[in-house]
């Protein structure tokens, strides 16, 4: 049996190897489906949902569905589109994004697909929940305001020993992303870098680090995110 | 304490994956888990202390502070707060001059709310310290608390006699009534068990189990409704190193406490369909998983475990079939209604958050370990017993076509005669209001808060999977209850509380429809609002798990459903209104700075 | 055919705006060719004298004041457009929001580290000051706005492509590189 199999998205014809996942298959494809928790190479949680796509009338997440022989992928309808976008915008109004004074503003995965959205106001009401920053690790912030609980720094960022120096707190409204106190003073300047890079917005950031590109040449200013895709 | 700890975690062979025993033994013998144990258990398991915490703050009665001697979880579900909750809560508050949520300063009593406790045909009722306390009055606190105070333990609490049927058993001494109303093939009493494993599984394959399973055409009893010998055959089918057999008896959503009654009643019927189900996927262990609220009955359901293995029907080579070496353990949960999803059992089990998986895979390639595994409701076990008996053939007389066999239901609410009734799919909900004794009916939740409302315009409806599909759960709504906000907000809160917050999804959008139906309720509702309700529903839709795509209902039913309730909440003559209130705006800083608001001069 | 008419505001914003818009450059000169100004910082005229087709707002609500300004411009203005982060989202001062305005209020004027000079522990309560709300609350969350134009202040292109998509009734394009939050 060849390793190979057909798949469609939005009706375009595409190829990939068996068993990988809907969303790096695309990539491959040169077709680029928006992603926020989902991690090339770490195991996909789907927790986002905003690569969700359409499949025999149900939706799917992309980052977690392995291609299959003949798969029909709805990706880029009207439906789809607008979905994602609401996804985007509870992110927005569930936490405190106030663009202008974070660091990560021009380099932030959710803004920037903010951006590819044209999210010009939530259609939601804001909550404005009150959140915490915990400066207490001498080398990085994590600002709860801007968190929108991917669990990117939960699945990569662990010390020698394998053990995780983020973790879940709380369930469902509360849900938040703590960092282990002991763990996360003794961590080394690697790490704290890795962790504020795996972080898709401006929750973890390494201390006295920011603002170092201006506004023009940041990695979203000039491009929208997978605009790099296009074969 | 640090001894103990310790123990407790060896007792466990500092297995990760043993972390729910480990934080349920070490919060029984505190009353809480300190800072202090949890890092003793980071330190001895290997995993950092956050990771400890994030399992410890996903499940409702586990805590990091103490909950005092006597912990008391008074239920908050809507029938409760139908049949007097508030006067209850009023008495134990008033009585201890404390709030819910607090604990006495001298750390004796501890007052909390907790989700559908599984009681809902007798509250208002309460759990302190694992034991179940129904039917409560004001009267009722008063005598409870001045007992605890006079230093009685918690089983001398109970003043009344014990309740029907198996609750007066020298093992459970429980007051809990199992109010079986109407008995079909699973309740019923004819039935020996031990007979099919005994008598006629020697004389069968584990594929004939399997065929005549699937020729019943049973469905799981859960809610979801799957082919169940569709199930075991994709199990048996996988390979593995092991394959489990796992009974979901997290019987979580509200209004549904049949499975209680199952497990009270007729418990070796439940664990001989585990074992003939493990005979059919060639399993090697079962598990019960038993949602934390019915803790009460661990030493009961122990006992009949036991008294299995010395008939011989647990243990190695059950029958004297070779190979057929099968045994079950009770795994609890600690507050989850999320863990009634069958992955995030499996997650739970595992000793984790339970956070639903990505499917697929499925549970039956890769569920508890890794393994091979099959989940199913308590209820469609206790019937795999009566189909192998009887045949697959013989099961299809019962029910309808596309469902079939009986359903026992449990029936809640305001109505004569709430319990448990176990009648054959197909009933008609007219029927079965005129059988519980429910008179001027303003609607019906079938299948819980996640199910749908319906009305007396579709009275004539049937239970079954093609139909009104139910795990069980029916809840009657008087004509003089407030639907929209002693129902629909009671149930919405539910969600809220229980989403694992795992998708953004379902974590945010409760909350968003909450806030939107809470401004209809204030009279700020304006026409849009409604559409704005149904669209943003949908969205739901994209949460990974059964329970976040059904969050909505409570709203989306009853908007479908009983849409004039809302129209006479909305504001006529205004097509704009987000709820703002200039006067109540200024009020606290006003009130702050000493000055009285004044609208008029600027 | 009359020009159409322009008001413009700042409730609670910091006039950044109200700077982008004049960072049209020269374009300046073909808007008011286009357009006819009225209640304006930029003109300050300071009530409405007649009826306006776009009502520009800059900044959130914070106080009393900022609502009955912004209630006046939806009634004076056809089209009500929230400009810049603060008039979307409340902005900056809506950091505040999430904090119970007594502890706001108790920071600046009593336990704030700069406070030197109260010793008396005096408030703001003058019957002629805007009172505080209880948060600072976006325009559309007040009353209806019918857009929005991003940024922090949003592009002086922007707000040139808008306001000439509006008066002539083309279609509104939004590049890429204009439409930003910060």
């Amino acid at each position: 049996m060849s390793n190979l199999i057909k798949f469609k998205i939005d009706g375009v014809e595409c190829m990939t190897e068996r068993g990988k996942y809907i969303v790096e298959a695309a990539l491959e494809n040169g077709v680029y489906i928006p992603t926020l928790c989902n991690m090339p190479g770490v195991k996909p949680k789907g927790s986002c949902r905003i690569c969700t796509v359409k499949i025999n009338g149900r939706l799917m997440t992309s980052c977690t569905t392995p291609v299959a022989d003949g798969m029909e992928v709805e990706s880029n309808s009207p439906e789809i589109s607008d979905l994602r976008k609401s996804i985007i915008e509870l992110l927005f109004v569930s936490g405190n994004h106030f663009c202008p004074s974070c660091e990560k503003s021009g380099n932030c995965e959710l803004q920037a697909l903010a951006y590819l959205y044209q999210m010009l106001v939530p259609r939601y009401p804001y909550e404005f929940p009150l959140r915490e920053v915990d400066a207490s690790s001498p080398y990085i912030i994590k600002d709860q305001n801007r968190c929108i609980l991917c669990k990117r720094c939960i699945k990569t960022i662990k010390d020698e020993q394998g053990r995780s120096v983020f973790a879940f707190r709380d369930r469902g409204h509360r849900l938040e992303v703590v960092m282990d106190k002991e763990l996360s003073h003794e961590m080394t300047p690697e790490l704290a870098e890795l962790a504020m890079k795996n972080c898709p917005v401006g929750s973890i950031l390494v201390k006295e680090k920011g603002f170092i590109e201006p506004i023009g040449q940041r990695k979203f200013d000039k491009n929208a995110i997978g605009s790099d895709v296009k074969l | 304490m640090k001894d103990t700890v310790k123990q407790i975690v060896e007792r466990y062979g500092k297995d990760e994956t043993r972390l729910m025993d480990i934080l349920i033994d070490t919060q029984e013998t505190f009353g809480y888990i300190s800072g202090d144990a949890t890092q003793i258990m980071a330190d001895m398991l290997g995993i950092s202390r956050v990771d400890v915490n994030q399992t410890i703050s996903f499940y409702h009665f586990f805590s990091t502070s103490p909950r005092g001697e006597y912990a008391i979880y008074l239920n908050d579900s809507a029938v409760a707060q139908m049949f007097g909750r508030q006067a209850v809560k009023e008495a134990f508050e008033k009585e201890l001059g404390i709030k819910f949520g607090e604990v006495t300063a001298d750390g004796k009593i501890g007052l909390f709310n907790t989700a559908c406790i599984g009681m809902n045909d007798q509250e208002p009722a309460a759990l302190i310290n694992n034991r179940v306390f129904t039917r409560l009055t004001p009267y009722r606190v008063r005598e409870i608390l001045k007992h605890i105070r006079e230093g009685r333990g918690v089983e001398d609490l109970i003043n009344e006699s014990y309740g029907d049927g198996k609750n007066s058993l020298p093992s459970l001494r429980s007051m809990v009534s199992s109010n079986i109303r109407r008995k079909g093939m699973i309740l019923s009493d004819d039935y020996t068990y031990g007979t099919v494993i005994k008598e006629v599984l020697p004389k069968m394959s584990p594929e004939a189990v399997i065929a005549e399973i699937k020729h019943s055409h049973m469905r799981g009893r859960g809610g979801a409704g799957f082919p169940t010998g569709l199930k075991w055959e994709f199990c048996r089918r996988s390979k593995g190193d092991k394959h489990y057999v796992l009974c979901n008896a997290d019987e979580g959503e509200p209004g549904t406490f049949k499975d209680r009654v199952i497990l009270t009643e007729k418990p070796e019927l439940v664990f001989e369909g585990m074992a003939i189900a493990g005979f059919a996927i060639g399993g090697d262990e079962g598990i019960l998983y038993l949602r934390y609220e019915y803790r009460y009955m661990k030493e009961y359901l122990e006992e009949v475990l036991n008294d299995m293995r010395s008939k011989k029907l647990l243990g190695e080579k059950i029958s004297g079939i070779e190979g057929f070496d099968f045994d079950i353990r009770i795994q609890f949960g600690a507050g989850a209604y999320v863990c009634g999803e069958e992955s995030a059992l499996i997650e739970s089990l595992e000793g984790k958050r339970g956070e639903p998986r990505d499917k697929p895979p499925f549970p039956v390639e890769k569920g508890y370990l890794n393994q091979p595994t099959i989940i199913n409701n308590v209820e469609t076990f206790a019937t795999a017993v009566r189909i192998v008996q009887n045949g697959g053939e013989w099961f299809t007389q019962f029910g309808t076509e596309d469902s079939t066999g009986t359903k026992i239901l449990s029936i809640s609410g305001d109505c004569m005669f709430p319990g448990v009734y176990e009648v054959n799919w197909g009933f008609n909900v007219d029927d079965m209001l005129n059988m519980v004794g429910a008179y001027d009916v303003q609607a019906v939740q079938v299948g819980g808060p996640s199910g749908t409302l319906i009305g007396p315009n579709e009275f004539h409806r049937t239970l079954g999977y093609s139909d009104l599909s139910t795990g069980g759960s029916m809840i009657i709504f008087g004509k003089q209850r407030n639907l929209l906000k002693d129902v629909v907000l009671n149930f919405m809160e539910f969600f809220i509380d229980e989403s694992c917050g795992s998708c953004s999804t379902c974590r945010n959008m409760t909350q968003v429809m909450t806030n939107k139906l809470n401004k209809i309720l204030k009279g700020k509702g304006v026409a849009n609002d409604l559409e704005d309700l149904k669209q943003w529903g949908k969205v739901l839709m994209a949460s990974r798990c059964g329970l976040g795509q059904t969050a909505g209902n409570p709203i989306i039913s009853s908007l479908k459903n009983f849409k004039p309730l809302y129209d006479v909440l909305i504001q006529k003559d205004k097509e704009f209104d987000k709820g703002f209130d200039l006067v109540a705006s200024v009020q606290n800083s006003c009130k702050f700075v000493g000055r009285v608001p004044n609208f008029n001069h600027h | 055919m009359s020009k159409p008419v322009i008001a413009t505001t700042s409730l609670a914003g910091c006039f950044g705006c109200h700077m982008s818009i004049l960072d049209i450059d020269e374009r300046i000169l073909q808007l008011i060719e286009l357009v006819e100004f009225n209640k304006s910082p930029v003109d300050d005229i300071k009530t409405f004298t007649k009826p306006v087709d776009i009502g520009i707002i800059e900044g959130g609500c914070c106080n009393s004041e900022n609502v009955e300004v912004l209630k006046s411009f939806r009634k004076n203005c056809k089209i009500l457009i929230s400009l810049g982060e603060c008039a979307i989202m409340g902005g900056l001062p809506a950091l505040r929001n999430g904090i119970p305005i007594e502890e706001c209020l108790q920071e600046a004027y009593l336990d704030g580290p700069t406070v030197q000079l109260n010793k008396l522990g005096i408030m703001p309560n003058d019957d002629e000051l805007p009172m505080l709300l209880d948060k600072v609350y976006p325009c559309h969350e007040i009353v209806k706005i019918d857009y929005f134009l991003p940024g922090c202040p949003p592009r002086a292109d922007l707000i040139w492509d808008a306001l000439v998509a509006l008066i002539t009734g083309d279609p509104l394009k939004l590049p890429y590189e204009v439409v930003k939050f910060d």
